[in-house]
């Protein structure tokens, strides 16, 4: 029996298993619409597309299953521009759907037409206009199955309204077969081996895990590595989770607002064995610097990522976890303890630490209160600037999918609809979205989705009344000529929590800290606390742009 | 160094345009770039001339193999290989030049492929270096048209056991260069 291209879309949906979409709709996708009625995919309708494309994103990470976008035409589709290209630089397994104006129309300026496939070509793993009917399906099963394999990303389907109208039989294809696209998993053995070699001959090791840790589940294969072996490991900011964040050998985030012993370790070492990392400018500093004394291990899933920033001397190309378990099998250690003992000096000279003040919150300190307060129990969003770097310091994440935040391309007002999307796929945890008040005022309208859906998200708004992060760089290397920076006028986040619905709670001494948050968590409703914290404070340590990362500022 | 690379895609639209963009968004060079089909219609071939450092071309191989419409990619710069290009030239043709342009045109033994009383059209095929000294002995009777296709490029026999016409669409069965040492 011949059925209509939105039903195809729908029960090819079903064939994926998906049981959320994110979306926004419009004139191109009403077919779609009107069959989700019939359907029991439940949709989240968002208040903006953007909002969409970032819980999509939001609920990938926190689940581990491809998130699900619908958008209109036109605007509807470069809404979600930003996310797409925040999923492709975390590689966030999406697929995203738009509408497109009808085939006969393409190219013809109609009305909410844009070149959707075009505009996120760079920006997409990969993307598909569907011209026929018939391809429908299997370009959907495509679409699943590039995203959410290999080195993962978003991948974007473009669907012109009379495709969506016209007729065709369903048949899901049960296997996919793209002769340009067969990702390797399997890390080669001879290179393990010289790896291997490397490990049991280094006298300073360093690990340096990222994302990839993450995306490939391969936290217990990376601990035990670390445990067997005892190599002191760093992680970038994508990669925090990999490894318990309380574990003796953990040495924090390292790079430009990384801890001086992680950054001195890096420096000093002997082996650096990067994992799932792809020597981001971030982590690394000025390049020539960076772990200048060491040869290099490096695993990664995607061999584009090996010797494009940094020449490699072991590179491993395959899936993290398969690599980790082979390299468990045979490795044998040196002995670093002397390199240990050195690290734990570093530790002791150059710990993290700010002021604590009676009077005036400290931001550092809201975050080490949510942290001793729901500690393993909470995923925890993010935005982006100093809250989200205090985040990456003061709180610990002892697990994978814990932390969601925008590393690659920087996107504020990801926060917010990430944990948005994080709440639906996890509802029975607890998830913050600690918050900026220039991040938050982006996407503010998305505590409306929240409220709508009741997902009772917690938004911890690091209140300082300004764009923290430009401000502490024009500070530190403007002369302190501070512009464009102010956020004096905002609104009254309490009251607007309240017009929203949702609860609005508000701390502004440090003794209020605990009880607002206990409240907080107490509700079972979206809450905004607005924490109203020191203006000044700055993120420590910092490396300046373009200088190693050895040179550090520490207050 | 110029590399010539050889890149196998799906013969699909759009497929010029993310090779063209992954170029200009990476900051590669394309210093030539043709494309047509192969035996397989599904299949086209692109040889594309590229420049710079070893890092360089090893990023251009390493990210064209990454677009999910490539197929195969072979830097035929690591082996031997035959490259080729085809010109069109007009030339300002008076009655007195005609002999000389004829003997230019059997030199490098190309043919007339269109004459009117004004000028005269030539097609030559060959490497670089003979269009262009083919151009530089045309220029002073006077060039008027000049149209180049880019260049064309193939790995020379010893290849030839694994080349084409076994349902492989046009493309060679083994890698002529080794994939990543891993």
């Amino acid at each position: 029996m011949k059925i209509s291209g939105s039903e195809i879309f729908i029960r090819s949906l079903k064939e994926e298993k998906v049981s959320h979409i994110f979306g926004f709709p419009g004139a191109t996708i009403l077919g779609i619409y009107n069959q989700l009625l019939d359907s029991d995919i439940q949709h989240i309708l968002v208040r903006h597309e953007q909002g969409a494309i970032h819980a999509a994103d939001g609920y990938a990470r926190a689940s581990g299953k491809p998130g699900v976008c619908l958008v209109t035409s036109g605007p509807g589709a470069t809404n979600t521009v930003t996310g797409v290209a925040t999923a492709f630089m975390d590689s966030i397994p999406v697929v995203i759907f738009t509408g497109q104006v009808p085939t006969s129309m393409i190219g013809n300026d109609a009305f909410q037409e844009v070149d959707i496939v075009g505009i996120t070509r760079s920006i997409t793993k990969h993307n598909y206009l569907v011209s026929q009917v018939k391809d429908l399906a299997r370009i959907i099963k495509e679409a699943f199955h590039i995203a959410t394999t290999g080195r993962p990303g978003p991948v974007l389907v473009d669907l012109p309204r009379d495709v969506l109208m016209d007729e065709a039989e369903f048949h899901y294809p049960a296997e996919v077969s793209i002769r340009g696209y067969k990702p390797n998993y399997i890390g080669h053995p001879k290179q393990i081996e010289a790896a291997l070699k490397l490990i049991a001959k280094a006298k300073r090791p360093v690990i340096y895990s990222g994302g990839g840790v993450i995306r490939s589940g391969a936290r217990q294969e990376l601990l035990e590595l670390v445990n067997k072996t005892n190599i002191p490991t760093t992680s970038t900011l994508m990669g925090l989770g990999g490894i318990p964040g309380d574990h003796p050998r953990f040495l924090g985030m390292l790079g430009m607002h990384g801890t001086k012993y992680a950054n001195l370790a890096v420096t000093e070492c002997d082996l650096l064995i990067a994992i799932g990392a792809r020597f981001d400018d971030r982590a690394t500093g000025k390049l020539e610097k960076f772990a200048p004394k060491a040869k290099y291990i490096h695993i990664d899933i995607d061999p584009a990522t090996i010797s494009k920033n940094v020449r490699v001397h072991i590179p491993i190309v395959g899936d993290a976890k398969l690599i980790l378990r082979e390299i468990n099998k045979a490795v044998v250690p040196g002995d670093y303890s002397a390199w240990i003992e050195r690290i734990e000096e570093w530790k002791r000279e150059f710990p993290l630490s700010y002021q604590q003040d009676d009077e005036i919150i400290k931001p550092q300190y809201v975050i080490e209160q949510i942290y001793d307060l729901v500690k393993d129990r909470a995923i925890i969003a993010t935005d982006v600037g100093q809250h989200q770097m205090w985040v990456a310091h003061y709180y610990k994440f002892n697990d994978r999918r814990m932390l969601l935040t925008s590393g690659g391309l920087g996107t504020m007002g990801y926060g917010l609809p990430a944990a948005i999307g994080a709440q639906v796929a996890c509802p029975d945890k607890l998830v913050f979205d600690i918050a900026g008040d220039g991040s938050f005022q982006m996407v503010l309208q998305e505590l409306a989705t929240a409220v709508q859906y009741n997902l009772p998200v917690k938004v911890a708004i690091i209140n300082n009344q300004c764009l923290g992060m430009v401000r502490q760089w024009q500070e530190l290397f403007m002369n302190k000529r501070y512009s464009g920076v102010c956020l004096k006028c905002a609104p009254d986040f309490v009251k607007l929590a309240e017009s929203y619905g949702a609860v609005g709670l508000r701390a502004s001494k440090p003794a209020e800290v605990r009880p607002v948050l206990n409240e907080a968590i107490s509700v079972n409703k979206p809450v905004v606390i607005d924490f109203r914290v020191a203006c000044e404070e700055n993120v420590f340590p910092m490396v300046p742009a373009g200088a190693g990362i050895e040179e550090m500022l520490l207050s | 160094m110029r590399h010539t690379i050889s890149v196998f895609v799906e013969n699909k639209f759009g497929v010029l345009a993310r090779i063209a963009g992954l170029f200009s968004a990476r900051g590669f060079n394309i210093d030539s770039l043709s494309v047509g089909e192969t035996t397989d219609p599904t299949v086209s071939r692109m040889t594309i001339l590229t420049s710079g450092d070893d890092q360089i071309i090893e990023q251009v191989i390493k990210q064209l193999r990454r677009l999910v419409d490539v197929i195969k990619v072979i830097d035929l710069t690591q082996s031997d290989y035959v490259e080729r290009e085809m010109v069109l030239i007009k030339v300002d043709a008076p009655s007195a030049h005609r002999a000389e342009i004829l003997r230019i045109c059997d030199i490098f033994r190309g043919k007339i492929v269109d004459v009117n009383p004004k000028t005269m059209t030539m097609e030559v095929t060959g490497d670089e270096g003979k269009i262009n000294a083919l151009i530089d002995l045309l220029k002073p009777i006077g060039i008027k048209e000049i149209a180049r296709t880019g260049k064309v490029a193939m790995a020379r026999g010893k290849q030839d056991k694994n080349l084409a016409g076994k349902g492989q669409g046009g493309m060679p069965l083994e890698e002529v260069v080794s994939e990543e040492k891993t």
